[in-house]
Parts: C-alpha cells; sequence; structure tokens
C-alpha cells in the first residue's frame, strides 16, 4: 500500500467532517472518490497532505507512518495535488511555470530558459501533448493549463497524485486529453487519486471506487463490479426516483419574454420567444454565447440592435439592478466569484438583491429579513445549523440552493440559470430540478443554459443551439436528440 | 486525545474572542501599564483629554473604515483636513463670514471632493490608492495657494466652542466623535446600503449581479470619507483656534493605522466600527504616555510606525489562514 489512512476522524467545532475514515491506495491504481458535497472528500486529501491534521488515526506513505505530516514533507515525499484552482503566473512561460521555484540556472543569477523549456518539452512528449513551451500560461485554455499543472507534478516526481474535480472546468475535448493523460502516468506507474462527479470518466478511469458519505467511509468497490446505479445510491443512501422529475404539462400560451433580432456581447441576430410555464434550453459549446446572451438579457451588457419584450412591455435593462425590477433573475455561472459573497452570512446572500425592498428609512427591517431567509431555508432544504453561518461554510449544493434562494425572493417571472449544476452532487442536483418544475408550474418561466448535454435534454421542453453566438438550430422536445444537437453547435 | 480536542476548541474560542476583542485588550495592557509607569495617567483630566485629543482621529475613521471595508483606500483625506483648516479660516477671517456658513461651505467641499475621488475611481476604473495619492498632492497645494503658507487666525469667540466648548464634564469634539461614530455603526448595522459596502468589498461582481449598482455605492462612501474628513477639520481649526498649512499632514497615515488596528481588513470587506473606536484609542493612549514618560518625538514616530506595520502584518497572517 502506497498510501494507508486508518480511523481518521477530524472534528471541526459542532462538526464532524470525518468519522473513522481508512482507506488503502494500491501503488499504481487509479482510485477514484466519489461522495456528495460535504461527504468529507476535501478533508479527506487535506488529511494526505498534512494541510489538516486529523483529530484521530495515522496516515503512512510508502508503509512509514507521519504523526506529524505538513505539506511541504508530504510533497517531498511524492504526493502532489492538483487543485480546482491552478498554481500557475499567467505571465510566465509554460516553461517557466513547470519549474517555478526551481528554475534550471546556468550560473549565478541567471536562468537557463532554453534548458527549462527542453526539459519541458521533453515531459509533454512523454504524454503526446501538444503546447509549446514558450507560450505564457495565461494564453492557454483552462484544459491546457490543467495539463501544465499535471506536468510540473510529474518534473517534481510525483509518485502519488491527488486530482480534485480536474474535469469539472473543461470542455468535453479538453477532458479527453485529460483522460489520455491520466491513462499514461497509470502506465508509467503513477498513483492517482481521482475526485469527481462525472460518473462516465470515474468508469472510464478507475480501478476502484471509494464512497464517502456524511463523513463516514461507505464501501470500497472494484469498478469493473459496479453499475452506475449501485454507485448512486451508495453516495446518496437513497434511491433517486429518476434524475429528472417529471412536471406537468403547465406551457401555456402566452408569450412571456419575445426577443427580436438582438445582437451585442458576441451574439447576433438573435430571435427567441419563452412562454409561460415553458424551460427553453440553451445549448452549444464554451464561447458560443449562452452567457453572453444572457448578460445582454440581464442587463449586465448592452445591446447594439435588437428588441426585448417581457409581458408585452420593451424593456432595455442598463443594470442588473433594472432586469431585477423587471421580474428577470440569473442565477449566475460561478458560484463562488459571481454569486456567493462568502464572508457574508446566509441570511444576508438570501436578502442581497431584496434589501432596499425590506428597508423603511434606509433601514433593514430584520425581522421581515430574517422571516424570508427562514421561509426560503425550509423550502429549498438549505442543510444548515443557522442563518447566521457565513455561506462559505456550506457544501456547494447548499451554497447554490442560497443564491438560487436570494434570486427566488426577487419574486421573478423569468429566471436564467446559467449552468445551475455545475460541480454540485447529484442529490442537490434533483432538487434542483424539482425546483425548476416547480417554478414553471407556477406560470413562470425558465430559460436555462447548461452544457451537460443530458440535462438541458432531460429539462427543456425545448433548446435553442448557439453556434458562434447566432442561433444554429431549435429543437422541440420530441426531436431532443444528443448528436443533433451536437451537429447544431459544431457546424460551420 | 478527546482531551486535545477540547483544548483545542477552548483555543479556537479564545482565538475568535481574541480576534473579535484583542484591541481593547491591548488598550487595556497599555492603561495598566502606563498608570504604573505614570501617576498622571489615570487622572481623569488626563484621560479626556486624550479623549479630546484622538476626537478627530475618531471621527475621520468613521469614513475612512468605510472607504477600507469597500477595498479602497483614501489618501487624501489629510489635506482635506488641512484644506477645510484653510478654506474656512479663510472665508471668516479674510472673506468675512458668518461661521455656520463657512463650515457649511467647507463641509460641502470636502464632500464634493470626496465624490470627485469616488467618481474617478469608478468611472475611469483607476486604483483609488493613486487617485487619492494624486489629489493629497493637489489640494495640499490650493490650500498653499489660499493662505500662501501662513497661517490664519482671528475667529469669532463663538467658533471655538466646537473645539474647545464642554457640556457638564465631557469636551464637545468627544462628543461629535461619540456621534459620528453611533452614526457610523447606525450605517453599518442598519441601513441597506451598509451591507452593500460589505458586500461590495467582499465580491464586487457578485454585489453587481445582485442587483447593487456599485459606482453609486463608491460615490457615497468616498462622498462619506471626505465628509468626515471635513468635519475633522472643522474641529481641529477651533481647537487650534489658526488655519494652518500642516494641520492634516500625515493624518491619513495615522488614520489608517487606527482603523487597522482596529481590524478593518485592508483587502476589504470586513470590519467594525466599534473595534475601530478600539484602534483609536490604542494609539491616543499610546502617544499620551509615552508623552507622560518623557519619549521623544522620534521615538514616538518609529513607534507609531511599527505598530502600522504589525497591525497590518497580524491583518495579512489572518487573511493567510482563511485561505
Amino acid at each position: 500500500m502506497i498510501l494507508q489512512l486508518k480511523n481518521i476522524t477530524k472534528r471541526y467545532p459542532g462538526v464532524v467532517a470525518l468519522n473513522n475514515v481508512s482507506l488503502d491506495v494500491a501503488e499504481g491504481e487509479v482510485h477514484a472518490l466519489v461522495g456528495e458535497n460535504g461527504a468529507g472528500k476535501s478533508t479527506l486529501i487535506k488529511s494526505c497532505t498534512g494541510a489538516v491534521i486529523p483529530s484521530e488515526g495515522t496516515v503512512s506513505i510508502q508503509g512509514q507512518e507521519f504523526p506529524a505530516l505538513n505539506p511541504k514533507l508530504s510533497e517531498e515525499l511524492g504526493l502532489a495535488v492538483i487543485y480546482q484552482e491552478f498554481n500557475l503566473v499567467d505571465e510566465l512561460s509554460v516553461a517557466e511555470n513547470i519549474f517555478l521555484g526551481r528554475a534550471i540556472r546556468k550560473s549565478g543569477l541567471m536562468i537557463d530558459k532554453k534548458a527549462m523549456a527542453e526539459k519541458a518539452a521533453e515531459i509533454f512528449e512523454q504524454f503526446d501533448i501538444d503546447i509549446d513551451p514558450n507560450a505564457l500560461v495565461g494564453s492557454l485554455t483552462v484544459g491546457y493549463q490543467q495539463l501544465v499543472e499535471i506536468a510540473k507534478a510529474v518534473s517534481q516526481n510525483a509518485q502519488i497524485l491527488i486530482m480534485d474535480e480536474p474535469s469539472a472546468p473543461l470542455t468535453a475535448a479538453e477532458a479527453e486529453s485529460l483522460y489520455v493523460m491520466v491513462e499514461k502516468l497509470k502506465a508509467k506507474g503513477v498513483t492517482i487519486i481521482y475526485i469527481s462527479h462525472r460518473m462516465e470518466e470515474i468508469f472510464r478511469l478507475s480501478d476502484r471506487i471509494t464512497v464517502l458519505r456524511d463523513g463516514q467511509k461507505i464501501e470500497t468497490l472494484n469498478t469493473s463490479d459496479t453499475t452506475l446505479d449501485d454507485l448512486v445510491k451508495l453516495m446518496v443512501g437513497r434511491e433517486l426516483k429518476e434524475t429528472y422529475p417529471a412536471r406537468k404539462d403547465c406551457i401555456s400560451d402566452e408569450v412571456l419574454l419575445e426577443v427580436e433580432n438582438l445582437s451585442g456581447n458576441g451574439v447576433h441576430d438573435i430571435s427567441l420567444q419563452i412562454k409561460k410555464g415553458e424551460v427553453l434550453g440553451l445549448a452549444g459549446l464554451i464561447g458560443a454565447g449562452r452567457t453572453e446572451l444572457a448578460e445582454l438579457l440581464f442587463g449586465v451588457k448592452q445591446r447594439t440592435a435588437g428588441r426585448v419584450v417581457l409581458h408585452g412591455r420593451e424593456i432595455e435593462p442598463k443594470l442588473p439592478r433594472a432586469a431585477i425590477d423587471c421580474g428577470i433573475a440569473l442565477v449566475p455561472e460561478d458560484r463562488k466569484k459571481q454569486g456567493a459573497l462568502l464572508e457574508v452570512d446566509i441570511k444576508g446572500n438570501i436578502s442581497m438583491a431584496i434589501l432596499e425592498r425590506i428597508s423603511k428609512f434606509f433601514t433593514v427591517n430584520k425581522k421581515e429579513e430574517q422571516r424570508i431567509a427562514e421561509s426560503y431555508r425550509k423550502s429549498m432544504r438549505i442543510k444548515t445549523p443557522d442563518l447566521e453561518q457565513k455561506i462559505k461554510n456550506l457544501s456547494g449544493g447548499n451554497q447554490q440552493k442560497a443564491i438560487i434562494a436570494k434570486w427566488l425572493a426577487t419574486e421573478p417571472t423569468l429566471v436564467i440559470f446559467d449552468e445551475p449544476t455545475r460541480g454540485i452532487d447529484v442529490g442537490a442536483k434533483s432538487e434542483i430540478y424539482a425546483l425548476v418544475n416547480e417554478l414553471v408550474e407556477s406560470g413562470k418561466a425558465v430559460l436555462m443554459i447548461s452544457s451537460e448535454m443530458e440535462e438541458v435534454m432531460g429539462m427543456s421542453d425545448r433548446i435553442i443551439v448557439l453556434q458562434e453566438g447566432r442561433i444554429s438550430g431549435e429543437l422541440d422536445r420530441k426531436d431532443f436528440d444528443q448528436e443533433t444537437i451536437m451537429g447544431f453547435a459544431a457546424q460551420g | 486525545m478527546k482531551n486535545t480536542d477540547s483544548t483545542k476548541t477552548v483555543g479556537s474560542v479564545a482565538a475568535s474572542i481574541g480576534k473579535q476583542y484583542g484591541i481593547f485588550i491591548v488598550l487595556l495592557v497599555l492603561m495598566i501599564f502606563f498608570s504604573i509607569a505614570s501617576e498622571n495617567f489615570l487622572d481623569s483630566h488626563n484621560l479626556l483629554n486624550v479623549a479630546r485629543q484622538v476626537s478627530m482621529m475618531g471621527i475621520a475613521a468613521v469614513g475612512f473604515a468605510f472607504v477600507l471595508l469597500l477595498g479602497g483606500i483614501d489618501l487624501s483625506i489629510g489635506s482635506l483636513i488641512t484644506l477645510v483648516n484653510i478654506a474656512t479660516a479663510w472665508l471668516m477671517v479674510n472673506a468675512g463670514w458668518n461661521p455656520v456658513l463657512a463650515v457649511l461651505v467647507a463641509l460641502l467641499l470636502s464632500a464634493s471632493i470626496g465624490f470627485f475621488n469616488g467618481w474617478i475611481i469608478a468611472n475611469l476604473q483607476m486604483p483609488p490608492i493613486i487617485v487619492t495619492l494624486a489629489m493629497m498632492i493637489i489640494i495640499e497645494g490650493v490650500a498653499y495657494l489660499i493662505c500662501g503658507g501662513l497661517p490664519i487666525y482671528g475667529f469669532a469667540k463663538s467658533f471655538a466652542v466646537i473645539g474647545q466648548g464642554y457640556v457638564g464634564p465631557i469636551p464637545i469634539p468627544v462628543i461629535i466623535m461619540a456621534i459620528v461614530m453611533g452614526l457610523g455603526m447606525f450605517i453599518l448595522r442598519k441601513t441597506y446600503f451598509g451591507r452593500y459596502f460589505y458586500a461590495v468589498g467582499g465580491n464586487e461582481e457578485a454585489a453587481e449581479l445582485s442587483g447593487i449598482n456599485v459606482k453609486r455605492v463608491k460615490y457615497l462612501v468616498y462622498t462619506l470619507s471626505g465628509f468626515f474628513a471635513g468635519v475633522a477639520g472643522i474641529v481641529m481649526l477651533s481647537r487650534t483656534n489658526s488655519g494652518q498649512v500642516i494641520a492634516g499632514k500625515n493624518f491619513e497615515f495615522l488614520v489608517l493605522t487606527a482603523c487597522v488596528l482596529g481590524g478593518v481588513s485592508v483587502s476589504g470587506g470586513s470590519g467594525k466600527i466599534s473595534n475601530v473606536l478600539g484602534g483609536v484609542l490604542v494609539l491616543g493612549v499610546l502617544s499620551n504616555g509615552l508623552v507622560l514618560l518623557d519619549v521623544g518625538d522620534y521615538v514616538q514616530k518609529v513607534i507609531r510606525g511599527s505598530v502600522l506595520l504589525i497591525a497590518v502584518a497580524l491583518d495579512c497572517i489572518q487573511h493567510r489562514k482563511k485561505a
């Protein structure tokens, strides 16, 4: 066993993050770690690296026990972590990043750029990756940046590589290069601990899977003996009836939003309609202009041409506030950067968009605020001991629920969801789907942007596909088909 | 094992108490030290004197804390104090205005300059440190231009009340500071725009997407910073009874030190007025105590600079822990 955790328990004030978890990782295997958000995966990784010292239990690396592990020591022992946020310097070249802090020197203070570039090129060659070692990291796409990060770990002779949801920010094509790299690393005998919410890749890459739930290890399975259904059941601890809950046919004849020839912010000549009670899906590749269209509708960016009619009234919001006042809500793509005020409590996050409405003489009516926040906590089942917790202490799924609550509190008639379930666990996902159903069943309209094909097909009544800022196709539910949609998204 | 865990909990509770009230513990320790080292320190007359001395710093610190909450900085407040000082004195003495009118115009002027700072920062997206540094130099120049570098004095007796008067035993500047601080607490705790300060300072993009008019919040905060600096300038003028071009020299750094000592994060998004008061009092007690102990001016400078450095270092360490 190259890495062995024995009876790890980690307590925080009021919370047990890990409860008596043991884990054996065999040399050379790809070991997947799955579980809902808040199941304890991050704490477990941090225990391996020494970033967190367990309250009880031991960590052994290469058969040796380390009671006082710290991140520096674990790195020296050959353990590297690829986090979701990269440790790369945008303004330096790929090669300089790979050798950051360990620059190859000519003599004295001069660094040898050429030698570093050659070494970097060697590493890339081993993995069949086409990256220019002299390119600036900031000029690379997220997918390539991640490969650079992995190459950096390889150059440090990492024996154990922990990857924390590496595919989450990637496009399908980028993810494919990632999988290839993982497979090659494995062939070279590197041990990999792979954390992911994406089931397909877990089944494709891993040898064994360990399921965590509520801080406890549920089971370690051989991937080849496991089915998707079994795995989901173990993760959630209950059977999900169906991933996409059925909803009543609630589409009315009344048009809620009408967009005519809208252009600007990278989209061109967009015309579409959404009826009351309808979920319109917006599909397309990354950069196709889906988020950009949402920004135009929500007043974040300004149009150059076209008309937008909501409830039969023409609108042209110059700021999000104006859009909110018209009855539009936008649940943004990036939960941490655009959605949450991490240092503010849950209550304050939920009330953020309606503070002026619940104020009199500039003074916030705190009772009303508490009442509204409490009602959403109950109806959306936000798991938290109290509403005064900072939102950063919640798991991803619960953060997302609190942010959606913020938007529902504005009592919108049109809700735009931009990647509503990115990076959140299966259980919270189906709750969000159920919520979308409730919204349309109560006569609101939903515009749903999603890069997950299954999700957009499962949830939408109709799908519009964007490609390079233009509408390239439109499908009714009966015609939904993954290949057709991909065809529209990629044509041209 | 369980034991270490519970001591850890006790430790973390102690740490959080330390973080919340640490500045008052420092204040207490300082006061105990000075009362032992100097018999005059605990004298009620001396303590009231300390309160009066820090009142201008306390008044300006409220606006400055708002700016820091927003993730900005306002280096122009020292020069603003000077300008208000000179302009009010000039209006009263050279132009012969009624003191009330002169004060109102000076406050309007300082608030407008603050607004202008905010407008540039919000609309041209320039770094606040550069905008307000430039403004600091400009305003100082204007103050020199008005008076030619010479002091202006000879005000009406009634004007002296603001800086030198008492209500019972309490100096009026202290009362003004209490009102301004109370107002600051009210804004941050009770009003919606006070919440916006935290929101914009914590995550500007999320704030904007939540329907907050970020530009307007910036205008407001820098206007308030200018306005409170103006109030501090008036109090100072009345207390010294003469308009001086060095009135507000380096005041911005003193106020910055007080705010950071009081736990307002220089990276924005967190801070409380009550603790800022703690920071203000620590600086006041420190400088008063050192004078009582006959510590020279130069040594005091070294100590004040070190205090700023340590306070910012502690703030940064806090931040690193969070990350």
